[in-house]
């Protein structure tokens, strides 16, 4: 019983019917980026960087290089100890400091400090670097990561929050600064 | 009996897929076909089942939770009745299914089942491998301990050095600034529901399109594959000489299917699950991460790209190798199928094998890796020190204390990543020495500014004694014109 005028008209309900799925499926779209790409939307990007306390800058000694660790400023309650970060403090004469990134610049494992030696080496591929951070052998392109820091009321403070890789631009460069 | 039979009319008459479901039993397929060689696709599929349900078995347990899941698997490992058990199970599940997986792969390539009109079976199966690498490299993030949390630094430094991109790549990758509780979910996500559901899909269409094209025939050399004749061929190949499926092929599938199931569950039983290693905490430093087994020749080529060159080969290298193998059914699409008469395809399988091979080898035994703990672990070969002078000592010490031995071995043991030192004296003289400890070079760091000039010298006299008794030490030939003592 297929009339001509009643397929155009089942026609062009069925474009409508398709058209209002596509405007709806355009429009929940928008949402859904949003929400997939939230972790690089600026508006949660601006807590990734805060001044967090390494504790008293006397828990360092003059001289040397020491392990410390931080809670990163951006976690959740279920991150556990992900969330704490360790990075290597240098001391080089009381009153200057260079704070370190654990992760190696070639592929971001965590490099050990010797002092006898006065290197830094990765476990995964041999780089090696020396004290103040330079490259001094080995896989990476460059030094290791420095975060800035500053000294407040004697509290050695850095400014931290996100995992430095090889490509990011956000890396702070040698020396900030805000260096005291 | 009778009532079974009943049973299978009454849901029949309902379901309506009796008759579909004999036809592929049935289906025929060429006399030569229903050999030990074409077992290898069914029994991927075999494993992926069996992936499926052991992984669902684990979920049972498992939370994906930064905090928690390290401790859920010590939980399944050691609280849960057999709870080891089905973590081994799936565990080698994973890596047999990868290895079923690329021993197929190369099979259907000898064997040119790319060719017409098999090049989407190709193409799909192609996407099948990488998402099979896909599962290999999420499930190594689910067993969240020291390694998975590493390995997920090494994912994040390789996303940083896209152009552009990389930051924006490093925080959709971690799902935030760090590796956290996001980052596991996100991988849990990938592992459980858009990876599986995307298998799912992909081997539903390659398994549908080896049902409706025919399996691939037994290549014989000369007989060449032209798009206007070939499914004629195939037609008449069919007709003359073909078997049903089921029973007069299926049983070799059925039995080789079963002989790896039989493995793993050996594997599992004998072998045990795998890790996890250390708690995820990166303040822990005193480790040293390694990836799965077949993740091992990416890790070796890392060490061994020069630096410049490392960022391009690693983003362009993996895109090039897929459009190889996506372009390779449209490139030779036609022609000859035998390996009896394409060297070049068997040279390339084989050389693409022994470089993997060689290249997991050497990330097995990692010669690049500084050993950490040498210095205070490993010591001097007492050949090495008996009867040298104080000075001499003196110089061992030093290379222990200063770490030399984390990277040069001395009787075999200590670190691999710079040469050998046991016959270092024929190759430097003392001059070279100095240099070469001070100014460091060649991939050696310098350490002018760490050693004493008494340590210095006391160092370099100790490896001027390191070499085989009889031979004699490298020297300056011009010393012997300006006198023994360095001065006319």
């Amino acid at each position: 019983m297929n009339s001509p005028g009643e397929s155009t008209r089942r026609g062009f309900l069925m474009k409508v019917g398709l058209l209002l799925n596509g405007v709806v499926g355009l429009a929940l779209s928008i949402p859904i980026l949003r929400y997939v790409l939230s972790p690089v939307s600026s508006e949660r990007k601006s807590g990734y960087d805060s001044w967090l306390s390494l504790g008293s800058s006397a828990r360092f000694p003059a001289g040397q290089t020491r392990l410390a660790t931080f809670r990163n400023p951006v976690v959740d309650s279920w991150d556990g100890e992900t969330g704490d970060i360790p990075c290597w403090v240098r001391n080089i004469d009381g009153k200057t400091f260079q704070v370190f990134a654990i992760n190696c610049a070639h592929l971001g494992c965590p490099v050990r400090w010797f002092p006898q030696s006065g290197l830094f080496t990765c476990p995964c591929h041999g780089g090696a670097y020396y004290q103040d951070g330079a490259r001094a052998s080995g896989p990476p392109e460059r030094g290791l990561f420095e975060y800035p820091y500053k000294i407040e009321d004697g509290k050695l403070l850095i400014r931290a929050g996100e995992m430095p890789t090889p490509g990011r631009a956000a890396n702070p460069s040698k020396r900030s600064a805000e260096c005291v | 009996m009778r009532l079974v039979r009943r049973v299978a009319e009454w849901l029949d008459q309902r379901l309506q897929v009796g008759r579909t479901i004999r036809d592929v039993m049935e289906h025929p397929v060429p006399r030569q076909t229903a050999s030990w060689w074409y077992v290898f696709g069914s029994a991927a599929l075999t494993i992926f089942v069996f992936q499926v349900v052991t992984g669902i078995l684990l979920a049972l347990i498992y939370v994906p939770s930064a905090g928690e899941a390290w401790n859920s698997l010590q939980t399944l490992n050691h609280q849960v009745a057999l709870g080891w058990f089905i973590r081994a199970l799936h565990g080698w599940g994973s890596n047999f299914m990868l290895a079923i997986v690329l021993i197929h792969m190369a099979q259907v390539f000898l064997f040119g089942a790319y060719k017409f009109p098999r090049e989407l079976t190709w193409i799909v199966g192609v996407f099948l491998l990488l998402f099979t690498f896909g599962m290999a490299f999420t499930g190594q993030v689910l067993r969240f301990d020291q390694d998975a949390y590493w390995g997920l630094g090494i994912g994040a430094s390789i996303a940083s050095r896209v152009p552009v991109l990389g930051s924006a790549l490093v925080q959709l990758l971690l799902g935030g600034p760090i590796i956290a509780g996001a980052t596991l979910s996100r991988f849990f996500a990938l592992h459980v529901f858009v990876i599986p559901g995307l298998l799912i899909g992909f081997v539903g269409l390659h398994v549908l399109m080896v049902l409706k094209l025919g399996i691939n025939e037994w290549p014989m050399p000369g007989r060449i594959v032209q798009r206007s004749t070939y499914l004629q061929e195939y037609h008449a190949l069919i007709e003359k000489d073909g078997i049903p499926f089921v029973p007069e092929a299926v049983w070799k599938d059925v039995l080789f299917s079963g002989f790896i199931l039989l493995a793993i569950a050996a594997c599992a039983i004998l072998l045990g699950p795998f890790g996890p290693s250390g708690q995820p905490d990166p303040t822990i430093i005193q480790t040293a991460p390694r990836p799965d087994p077949f993740f091992l020749w990416i890790y070796a080529l890392l060490s061994f790209l020069p630096p410049a060159a490392e960022t391009p080969i690693l983003l362009i290298g993996p895109v090039v190798a897929i459009v190889i193998l996506l372009a390779l059914p449209f490139v030779a699409g036609e022609g000859e199928k035998s390996w009896k008469r394409r060297p070049i395809a068997v040279l390339a399988v084989l050389v693409i094998a022994v470089a993997l091979g060689t290249l997991t080898n050497l990330g097995v035994h990692t010669p690049w890796s500084p050993v950490m703990d040498a210095w205070s672990s490993e010591p001097i070969p007492l050949a090495y020190l008996k009867g040298r002078a104080p000075l001499e000592y003196q110089g061992a010490l030093v290379f222990q204390a200063k770490q030399c031995h984390n990277c040069h071995s001395l009787g075999g043991d200590g670190g691999k990543r710079g040469p050998a030192l046991d016959r270092v004296a024929l190759r430097l003289t003392p001059n070279q020495l100095v240099r070469q400890v001070i100014q460091g070079g060649g991939n050696m760091p310098a350490y002018g500014k760490n050693l004493s000039p008494a340590e210095t010298t006391a160092l370099v006299k100790f490896l001027e004694t390191l070499y085989p008794p009889g031979n004699t030490p490298a020297r300056d030939a011009s010393r012997s014109v300006v006198g023994e003592s360095g001065s006319p």
